[in-house]
């Protein structure tokens, strides 16, 4: 059993649920990233994800497309994200998630495979995948190689899903099912709107975990959020903040107080 | 259904039978976009599907093209352009003979370019669709021009994407958006071209999805756009073979289009990709050099890979970033392409070469001062080529040259970079 699967039925067990923050590699810095993981370890993260940055993120905000910009501008590449997560992935215990742009994905596999281009992110620590912008139709050859290098492959699911179409892309989906709490890109918002028919009727598909993202900014989100989901992700509250660090405050003190912060909503 | 015999050998499916039913076009193509916007895509694949049978609905578009556009354009003999490329042929050895050139004037449609024969037909699919907004992205503006024309026939609400250095550099067209009242959002996001405006306009689609229908004005994007935007544009070809059976007596020989995201070419190229005997010439921006961030020529100088998307070929680096482009013409600086040109290089149907920014100009004041008709930049790229080529060939050849617009819009870009290399201009 991969990680993914051993940290969600762990937490299942004791009943409780995760917090999922998202991060983009090389910001605010190009070396911020291992740090910024240590402490959303420290500070009651189960699972991070990793954006890798991309120069055109159409699924995302202002924020987080302003900090891939930067880190591409910095000198972020893939290689050095794996370098990064392979120097400390034996002091983490959470789980490790790539948030890749299949246009990256592509050009990585370009002479090569899907599967071997998965196995180097496995090897250096990754334990599963998201592709914002791989739909299903698209998704056979990377969700088999994520198979075959045992890494965990989770397909978005939108509010404009109908849902026949959700049944199906939960099924083709494995470690956790992705649903975006609204339509639109990703981004601060005051209110959370009710998922729990979306969520009962995912429950009746599939035995897999669900995690709810896009638009949970605070503590109170969170608590509302995992009423009926199993995890919240988190990720342009934290960009934010990650883009403002203080000049006597470092990237991984601003991330492990807001997950802190955060956390309090697991309660 | 009969079935043909043809001996051994199995019938070949025809160049023109694409894309799939999963939007393929060989390898390329495809829809490689957030979940969200999945039944969006499967909202105008399935009203698309519906109205290829229903005649009222070409019946109304063919109406609009004959008494809104001006449609058929006409097709023009260039003989004094033709002559400029004789006298090229004398002088480089090729014996002072050159085949006729002559245009397929898209610069007459209203608006001054071929790009409204595709908002009108997207105009009404949302009509259809029932949604009351539409976005769309520019580059050269002469797609937002004909988007916000579109919106202001059909009743729609308008808002378009344009980086700010194509705003700057396209302002005629910009003023024309607001008078037609449609609200420009300018774009100050990387490189603040046609690529980032593209970007801006599938965010806001994302969220507004449900009323808002997204007017691509290339044949690029996801699945059905490819096919649609070609479908439309393809009266520009349709009504090109009819006149050049009219008035050449035969087919042309060559047949040369500019390449930005490819949808004047794929319009006048399609009704002709099945008859091997015409030669079809795509011209790409060659900018500055081939240098990286120098140019904008995706066919000639990318790799297969995914923007906006669709599988394609696109500039990238090694990382799959997307590179910058670099072109005089904002309308073929991008650097991505549609999935159905990949498609026709990769099989060897279509040959794409590249025009620079200087040979463009050039271009640009010779078919001003030949014919009496101010080209767009981008159209001044298939000018150059087309006199090229007619300067390899026989005088009893033809070159048919697609004018996707006229420059009505470049008068200003093209007088400053006319003066920055000739400053007594
Ligand atoms: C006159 C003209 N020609 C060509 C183009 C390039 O687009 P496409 O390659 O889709 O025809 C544009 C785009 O703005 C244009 O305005």
């Amino acid at each position: 059993m991969g990680r993914i699967d051993t940290i969600f039925n762990e937490l299942r067990s004791a009943n409780r649920r995760a917090l999922m923050p998202f991060v983009c590699a090389g910001h605010p810095r190009l070396d911020a990233l291992p740090d910024v993981l240590l402490a959303l370890q420290d500070s009651g993260a189960s699972i991070v994800e990793i954006g890798i940055p991309f120069s055109d993120p159409i699924a995302d905000g202002p924020v987080i497309a302003a900090a891939m910009h930067g880190a591409i501008h910095a000198g972020c590449t893939p290689a050095l994200v794996l370098d990064q997560i392979a120097s400390i992935r034996d002091r983490l215990r959470i789980g490790l998630v790539g948030m890749v742009s299949i246009s990256i994905m592509q050009r990585l596999a370009a002479g090569s495979s899907p599967a071997l281009v998965l196995a180097r992110f496995r090897d250096a620590g990754f334990d599963g995948f998201i592709f914002p912008d791989l739909p299903l139709e698209e998704s056979e050859g990377w969700r088999s190689a994520a198979a075959e290098t045992g890494t965990t492959c989770s397909l978005l699911i939108a509010p404009t899903t109908p849902p026949e179409r959700a049944a199906r892309i939960a099924q083709a989906s494995t470690g956790f099912l992705y649903l975006l709490a609204r339509s639109g890109i990703t981004g601060e918002r005051s209110e959370m709107p009710d998922l729990s028919g979306r969520i009962a009727e995912l429950r009746r598909a599939s035995n897999l975990p669900i995690a709810v993202g896009f638009g949970i900014a605070t503590p109170d989100h969170v608590r509302h959020v995992v009423q009926t989901a199993d995890a919240a992700i988190v990720g342009s509250a934290l960009v934010r903040r990650l883009s403002a660090v203080p000049p006597d405050r470092s990237p991984a003190q601003v991330a492990g107080e807001f997950c802190r912060e955060l956390s309090a909503g697991l309660a | 259904m009969t079935t043909m015999h043809t001996g051994t050998k199995p019938v070949e499916p025809r160049l023109s039978e694409v894309p799939t039913p999963e939007g393929r076009f060989g390898k390329f193509g495809g829809q490689y976009v957030p979940e969200t916007l999945m039944a969006a895509l499967a909202q105008l694949e399935e009203v698309y599907e519906s109205v290829r049978q229903d005649r009222n609905f070409w019946d109304e578009l063919r109406a609009l093209f004959a008494t809104l556009v001006g449609r058929p354009t006409p097709l023009y003999k260039a003989s004094r352009l033709t002559a400029h490329a004789a006298e090229l042929s004398r002088r480089s050895g090729n014996g002072g003979q050159a085949a006729t050139i002559w245009l397929k004037r898209e610069d007459l449609a209203h608006t001054g370019a071929h790009k409204i024969n595709n908002t009108l037909g997207q105009g009404l699919l949302t009509k259809r669709m029932g949604k009351k907004r539409i976005i769309a992205e520019t580059g050269a503006g002469q797609h937002g021009v004909a988007s916000a024309t579109a919106a202001a026939h059909l009743g729609l609400e308008c808002d378009v994407y344009m980086g700010s250095e194509d705003v700057r550099r396209q302002r005629l067209n910009v003023i024309r958006m607001r008078m037609l009242g449609a609200r420009v959002i300018e774009v100050d996001s990387g490189s603040r071209t046609l690529k980032d405006a593209t970007n801006e306009a599938m965010r806001d689609w994302m969220g507004s999805v449900e009323r808002t229908h997204y007017i691509i004005g290339s044949v690029v994007g996801p699945h059905p756009f490819p096919m649609i935007v070609r479908d439309f544009q393809s009266i520009i070809g349709t009504e090109a073979k009819a006149q050049s059976l009219r008035h050449m007596g035969r087919l042309p020989d060559s047949i040369v289009a500019c390449v930005g995201g490819g949808s004047n070419a794929a319009g006048i190229f399609y009704p002709f990709v099945d008859d091997a005997k015409v030669q079809l010439i795509g011209v790409e921006a060659g900018g500055r050099s081939r240098e990286p961030g120098q140019h904008a020529a995706t066919l000639s100088f990318g790799s297969p890979g995914v923007l906006h998307g669709t599988l394609s070929y696109v500039l990238q680096d090694p990382n799959g970033q997307t590179a910058d482009v670099h072109s005089c013409s904002a309308g073929l600086d991008y650097p991505g392409v549609g999935p159905e040109h990949s498609y026709w290089k990769d099989s060897g149907r279509v040959t794409y070469t590249a025009t620079s920014d200087e040979q463009a100009l050039d271009a640009f004041t010779l078919l001003a001062q030949t014919e009496g008709i101010i080209p767009a930049l981008e159209t001044s790229h298939a000018v150059s080529e087309a006199v090229r080529l007619a300067s390899t060939m026989k005088s009893e050849q033809n070159v048919l040259l697609c004018c996707s617009g006229r420059g009505d819009k470049d008068v200003e870009e093209a007088s400053r970079l006319l003066a920055l290399r000739n400053p007594r201009h």
